[in-house]
């Protein structure tokens, strides 16, 4: 789960790390509101879970009353890549004389958090990356998270001043404990700022948490911004189905992950393109194949469905059960095309025989089928 | 014989009170593998299907010898689950739950390092010896004896797979499935040291997906170390960046991790990549037949006699048998971490 900005920032604040001032506006006048109160001049930043804000214009700064409104109500009406800006933050403009990274990602090969930190910061750090790998420092947090002389060495490769080191590598162990107490796969700073006057300070918070760990995490799970996020993936997660929009017009069906990506790539293969990547899971429920099937009817996009079954612990009797209950549910006029193997294949297509329907059994030819159907709905 | 499991092997079942543990004991029960043991805290002293419930692992293990044990029981349980299995030094561990937090597991395999235990997942479909043990959740009668090893992050796309090759007339070896999660206790690498070094596998399908560079690290071990012949398939080919495809790990991010990185990779190493998983079974059946050559022939430099290829064929395999013991043992990242270094020392020639 993404967090915006400003609810990293509070995670950040509440582990000691420090960050500015600020306040959320959801209008011009709250906004105006929270810059008298912040004091000029400010920063207006788009709150939107998607990088590349500042590119598209979801950042600016300020420096009196009309130009914040202006500004403001600017910001609250773009669209950033498809995602529409609800919420903008203000906050007080700091001066910059050092700018910063240091972010912590889960490492996979070495089954451990990997904390990163470079001088050059307020870039993308993939970039730094790739033109000067030697200005990132990469530190493995095994058991004993980051000790603080790790920190402290971190700390010396970014700035040579002690009195900022000292601040910097408190910044790092701090990250560090959030990063694991908060269950984060992401927790970066960038950019992590000196002030001319020597106060060190985080200017920006990109936090995602881990899925898996919100059972754990109450008050994080409540943060969770509906508003910003694909109607479709939130309905589809409310069903615990795994959903993914894509831009074509195939509807795809599949019980497990795997063969769900090879369905929409062999949709692909043979010169189709998936609106979707949908798992119904491993479980036998009619209820999650009528929620499929309804959430695939509403896509404007979807000219025809493909349903893609290998029955093992899923019967396919039960998701013949359930595409017919959801027929009924439902009643739609988009070609299906259903695909079974496996389990109860057989009980599953006399069910969908004795409503007119037919099932294939290959793969392949399932998909050729529903590129053609989906053409001649087009 | 076979990887991990065979007609010999104990099961224990860890959780086997609960709605999943009763009804895949009972499969895998019904499947023809030994199911020896349940464990269920609170629940021991009763029975599941005729299989003894304790409370304990450690108690499991001193009554009845297991020696591989599966974990069904909720997310939130599974760390807890997993070490009591270590912890009772069980020399195969296969977790098949699903949504366990990157941290568990973090933590999970820093314990296992320099530990005598094999975990397997989680978030797996467990594996399968075909006709002799199962130890999981996916369907047995899709399965067949013979002598193709396949290993893979999916589960449902491994059935595909594998239905393929029955219908092929390719039966498998043993069937592992290694979890679609960002940490698993066994990776690629682990399973084709295993498969090289099992004489009754003789070629190896390996199935990956968009995440991690697991798939980059089995392409270096087997441009290096294994002679079997090998066929790639890569799911995820057209999946968004930056976007979770279900599966835990199958993420693209950073850039990372694409499948077609993998795919270049594979090929690179000269591992044929079929486009759609209906191209597989061809793909092993023109690989047994031009079957790639021994490292010591190529070597050599020489063709030697047909006779004696065979005879440098099985010391090959027994060299990679000795590798392949040695590459299993943790830490993992080690392994991976030293093998770009071979490949430096001994870089043979792909196709």
């Amino acid at each position: 789960m993404n967090l915006h900005e400003y609810q990293g920032k509070d995670l950040f604040r509440a582990a000691g790390i420090p960050v500015p001032p600020g306040e959320v506006a959801r209008t011009v006048d709250e906004a105006a509101a929270a810059g008298e109160r912040l004091g000029l001049p400010l920063v207006v930043k788009a709150q939107v879970l998607i990088g590349g804000r500042g590119k598209a214009g979801g950042v600016k700064v300020v420096r009196s009353a009309e130009e914040l409104k202006r500004e403001a109500g600017r910001i609250l009406g773009l669209d950033i890549r498809g995602h529409q800006v609800r919420k903008v933050l203000i906050t007080p403009a700091s001066d910059i004389e050092k700018e910063y990274y240091a972010g912590i990602v889960l490492d996979r090969k070495y089954e451990t958090p990997l904390l990163m930190v470079s001088p050059e910061g307020g870039v993308d750090i993939e970039d730094v990356a790739r033109a000067t790998p030697e200005k990132i420092l990469r530190l493995h947090l095994d058991q004993r998270g980051l000790p603080a002389y790790r920190a402290r060495a971190a700390a010396r490769f970014l700035d040579s001043r002690y009195p900022v080191q000292r601040q910097l590598s408190t910044v790092l162990q701090n990250l560090a404990r959030v990063y694991r107490d908060q269950d984060c796969s992401l927790a970066e700073i960038n950019p992590l700022v000196v002030t001319p006057k020597g106060e060190v300070l985080a200017l920006d918070a990109k936090v995602v948490i881990d899925d898996n760990a919100l059972d754990r995490h109450a008050d994080l799970a409540e943060l969770r911004d509906l508003g910003a996020e694909d109607p479709g993936e939130v309905e589809a997660r409310e069903k615990n189905l795994s959903y993914v929009r894509l831009d074509g017009s195939i509807g795809c069906v599949v019980n497990g992950a795997g063969l769900a990506m090879a369905t929409m790539d062999l949709i692909h293969y043979h010169g189709g393109k998936a609106a979707n990547f949908l798992d119904i899971g491993g479980s036998s429920n009619p209820e999650k194949v009528t929620a499929a099937m309804s959430l695939l009817t509403r896509d404007a996009r979807v000219r025809a469905v493909l349903f893609n079954i290998f029955g093992g612990i899923t019967r396919c009797d039960d998701v013949a059960r359930g595409l017919l209950a959801a027929l009924d549910r439902i009643g739609t006029k988009l070609p299906i095309v259903i695909r079974l193997t496996g389990t109860n294949e057989k009980e599953a297509r006399d069910l969908l025989s004795a409503r007119g329907m037919t099932a294939l059994s290959d793969m392949d030819e399932a998909v050729r089928a529903v590129i053609a159907r989906a053409a001649e709905a087009a | 014989m076979s990887i991990l499991i065979d007609r010999n092997s104990r099961v224990l079942v860890q959780g086997i009170t609960g709605r999943d543990g009763s009804f895949h004991a009972k499969g895998m029960k019904e499947y023809g593998s030994k199911v020896v043991a349940g464990v269920t805290p609170g629940k021991g002293g009763t029975n599941i299907d005729g299989i003894p419930v304790f409370d304990t692992v450690a108690e499991a293990v001193a009554r009845t010898r297991a020696d591989v044990s599966v974990i069904y029981v909720p997310a939130a349980l599974a760390q807890d689950a997993m070490y009591e299995a270590i912890d009772a030094e069980i020399p195969v561990v296969v977790c098949i739950s699903e949504g366990i937090p990157v941290r568990d597991m973090v933590d999970v395999a820093a314990y296992l390092r320099g530990r005598s235990t094999r975990l397997i997942g989680p978030n797996c479909p467990g594996l399968i010896t075909p006709g002799a043990c199962k130890v999981g959740i996916m369907p047995g009668f899709i399965h067949a004896p013979g002598r193709i090893g396949l290993v893979s992050r999916s589960g449902t796309l491994t059935y595909e797979v594998v239905w393929q090759l029955t219908r092929a007339k390719m039966g498998q070896s043993t069937c592992i499935g290694i979890g679609g999660d960002p940490i698993i206790g066994t990776r690629f690498v682990d399973t084709l040291a295993l498969f090289e070094a099992d004489d009754a596998t003789d070629a190896i399908v390996l199935i990956g997906e968009i995440g991690g560079t697991d798939e980059e690290d089995a392409a270096v071990l087997i441009e290096n170390h294994v002679t079997k012949p090998v066929v790639a398939f890569i799911a995820g080919q057209t999946a968004p960046p930056g976007k979770r495809m279900g599966h835990a790990g199958a993420i693209v991010s950073g850039g990372a991790g694409t499948a077609k990185e993998k795919m270049e990779r594979f090929e690179r190493a000269g591992v044929p990549v079929a486009k759609v998983p209906s191209e597989i079974p061809g793909l092993i059946a023109r690989a047994l037949q031009s079957r790639r050559k021994p490292v010591l022939r190529v070597l050599r430099g020489s063709a030697p006699s047909a006779k004696r290829t065979v005879a440098k064929k099985k010391a090959a395999r027994r060299v990679g048998a000795a590798k392949g013991a040695a590459k299993t043992k943790r830490p993992a990242a080690k392994a991976n971490r030293a093998a770009p270094k071979r490949l430096a020392a001994r870089k043979r020639p792909s196709k």
